[in-house]
């Protein structure tokens, strides 16, 4: 195949992709979750699995977050490279003891001898009419947990290549992946690969402000973009990529650029990654800015069931360019 | 799988019994000495003493090699002392020095020990039941002929932590060697007041596993238990579960006036105890005397001091170095 040769594919196929490439790569790599075999995965990133590796590497577990979690710290401890799919963030929570007192700090409660070489996926965020116990996006939660790599793959590209570079990693990472960029369909190179996971990402070059974000919200910052370009305002848009540790040069290169930034996060506002990125560029680029850190963040609710309640709780691309507007000093 | 179907035992060799008498002296002496160093403030944080336990973990370690993993819990002096971590790391890492096993930032709960596969140290009552499993299930993935023993107290089986991880490593015949140290109280809580079914090996059991009750105040049981289930789970037959029933001679932590539990009650226990049956049973037998007991009291002294001149003369982390240890310092595998 060419270099140049791209393929018609969508974030689930791409991350199927790298799965299978693991399992290939490396008989270390297995994957253990709820219903990720026989069912074919919660959200099919799994389908197929089982039939190419086999009930040993393509393992159903009980419902039992934290047993399976703990399981695949203890199998990172004993040489294995587990890669554990949780169904939803929401779930996770079953999961907090293992995740928070075991996989973050064995490394440091040990002195450096014991590391966790461990890989968990999970799905989060809301759009999907899901309500309150499927639908939130806790990811700053776990961003704020040191000894956590947090990793968040909004496009194609990342979806197919961060994968591999997490199962690299000698630390736990945590791979939140947003439920309604299942179905993003694009091209991606035919040789596509591992990627880093270390650096934010420029998604949209632009002089007039920064729009910082990440996952679910990356598609309505592009498109919120696209609307302020038709205004004569070139919006810069940052995709975070990585929560933990937050990448803050490429932060504040932006900010120092163009000295305005509105910060787009599903999450509640309120003790937030939003709140903390505000923090950082208050600290860092303090007097490069020309108006204040604005957000965008889920209204502070449940996620409720009905569409146009989920809709009003939600960034959504009318609200973002609003924002976006007025630290330019446009009244919409 | 039950007690009763045991062979009769025979009589301890000599040699093999005064070396299980060592083991379960030098934890006993080690931590009258860390509660004499706690009280000088030379030891701080929550300090949990194994003494009265100590057969248990003395016991079972007989029954794993080198090649085998250990879990515990923050009760785990013992068990370190037991596995082989040497007495100068552990009691430096009370002390908080970086020649401690965990370089000073664990203390006591969080004694830890790759060399010795000493997975810790685990301070989450049942925290440490699926990391077990997870270990287990790594060398069932790898075809490794060894056993992971986890250790965890009477109080562990209320947590959600302890059924899901006696149902996975049932259902995936994981050999796991579940050790359950039943000394009667979750910190001050005792088992009648927790559970509403308080037949543990019927717990256990209920998972499709073997679990059998052990006199824990008698170390040749628990080796005898601990070696049957051992050679069970390591030739592939899944894991098997040891109630291993036995009493805390000292406070929960050293913050506990005991107001739970009866005097008297304490007392019978410890006429129970573990070390003077085995030195009784043997000095019976005529495989112990004045002199050997004096001399294997001036080792473990000898032992002890120098564990102690070891966490003196310990150096602090330069405090340059707190960040360390949060992430890996190589990437890549």
């Amino acid at each position: 195949m060419s270099a140049e040769e791209r393929l018609r594919t969508t974030y689930r196929e791409a991350m199927r992709e790298a799965i299978r490439d693991a399992l290939r790569r490396d008989p270390r790599v297995f994957v253990m979750g709820e219903d990720v075999g026989r069912y074919g995965g919660c959200y099919a990133v799994t389908r197929g699995l089982l039939e190419e590796f086999g009930p040993e590497r393509i393992r159903d577990t009980p419902l039992s977050e934290s047993a399976f979690v703990g399981a695949g710290i203890g199998a990172a401890l004993g040489g294995m490279r587990p890669i554990v799919e949780i169904m939803t963030v929401n779930f996770s929570l079953l999961a907090l003891d293992q995740i928070v007192n075991n996989a973050a700090t064995l490394l440091h409660m040990s002195g450096g001898q014991l590391n966790v070489p461990l890989v968990i996926r999970m799905t989060t965020g809301a759009g999907r009419q899901l309500a309150a116990q499927h639908s939130h996006s806790l990811e700053g939660w776990y961003a704020h947990v040191p000894g956590l790599r947090i990793v968040a793959p909004a496009t194609l590209e990342d979806a197919r290549g961060m994968l591999w570079t997490a199962l690299e990693d000698p630390d736990p990472v945590l791979v939140f992946e947003h439920g309604t960029l299942y179905g993003m369909e694009g091209e991606l190179a035919a040789d596509a690969g591992p990627v880093d996971i270390d650096r934010a990402a420029i998604r949209r070059p632009g002089r007039d402000l920064s729009l910082v974000t990440y996952g679910g919200t990356l598609g309505k910052s592009l498109d919120a973009a696209a609307l302020l370009a038709s205004e004569g305002i070139e919006a810069e848009v940052l995709d975070l990529r990585t929560l933990r540790p937050l990448d803050s040069a490429t932060l504040l290169e932006s900010v120092t650029r163009t000295h305005r930034a509105v910060v787009v996060d599903e999450g509640w506002r309120s003790g937030s990654l939003s709140a903390e990125i505000s923090a950082r560029i208050m600290e860092g680029a303090f007097y490069e800015l020309d108006a204040p850190v604005a957000r965008v963040c889920s209204a502070e609710v449940p996620m409720p069931y009905a569409r146009h309640l989920e809709e009003a709780a939600l960034p959504q691309v009318a609200r973002i360019a609003e924002a976006a507007r007025a630290v330019v000093g446009v009244r919409g | 799988m039950t007690a009763g179907s045991a062979a009769p035992r025979p009589p301890p060799d000599a040699a093999h019994a005064a070396a299980l008498l060592r083991e379960m002296l030098r934890i006993r002496r080690f931590e009258e000495k860390c509660a004499e160093l706690y009280s000088a403030a030379r030891i701080r944080g929550f300090l949990h003493l194994y003494i009265g336990e100590e057969a248990v973990a003395v016991g079972v370690m007989q029954a794993l090699g080198p090649e085998d993993a250990v879990v515990a819990t923050y009760r785990e002096h013992g068990h370190a002392l037991a596995r082989g971590v040497p007495a100068g790391p552990i009691l430096a890492e009370m002390y908080g020095k970086l020649e401690g096993c965990s370089r000073g930032r664990g203390g006591s709960m969080h004694l830890f020990s790759a060399k010795q596969r000493f997975y810790g140290g685990n301070a989450i009552v049942g925290g440490g039941l699926p990391v077990a499993v997870g270990l287990a299930l790594a060398d069932a993935m790898q075809r490794q002929p060894r056993v992971t023993a986890c250790f965890f107290g009477e109080g562990a089986v209320a947590e959600g932590e302890f059924h899901e991880s006696m149902n996975l490593a049932a259902l995936w015949s994981l050999p796991v060697l579940f050790c359950c140290e039943n000394n009667l109280y979750a910190m001050g809580t005792a088992l009648a007041l927790s559970e509403s079914e308080s037949d543990l090996c019927l717990k256990a059991a209920s998972y499709g596993m073997p679990a059998w009750p052990v006199d824990g105040m008698d170390v040749l049981a628990v080796e005898e238990a601990a070696r049957r289930a051992a050679l069970a789970v390591r030739s592939g037959g899944g894991p098997v579960f040891l109630e291993l029933r036995t009493y805390r001679f000292r406070a929960h932590s050293m913050f506990d006036p005991q107001l739970y539990r009866e005097k008297a009650e304490v007392e019978a226990w410890k006429q129970r105890d573990p070390i003077p049956a085995l030195e009784a049973a043997l000095r019976e037998q005529g495989l112990l005397g004045d002199a050997e007991l004096a001399r294997l009291e001036a080792e473990i002294g000898e032992e002890i001091a120098g564990a102690v001149a070891f966490a003196e003369a310990g150096t602090l982390e330069p405090v340059s170095e707190l960040e360390r240890f949060v992430y890996s310092e190589r990437r890549g595998a």
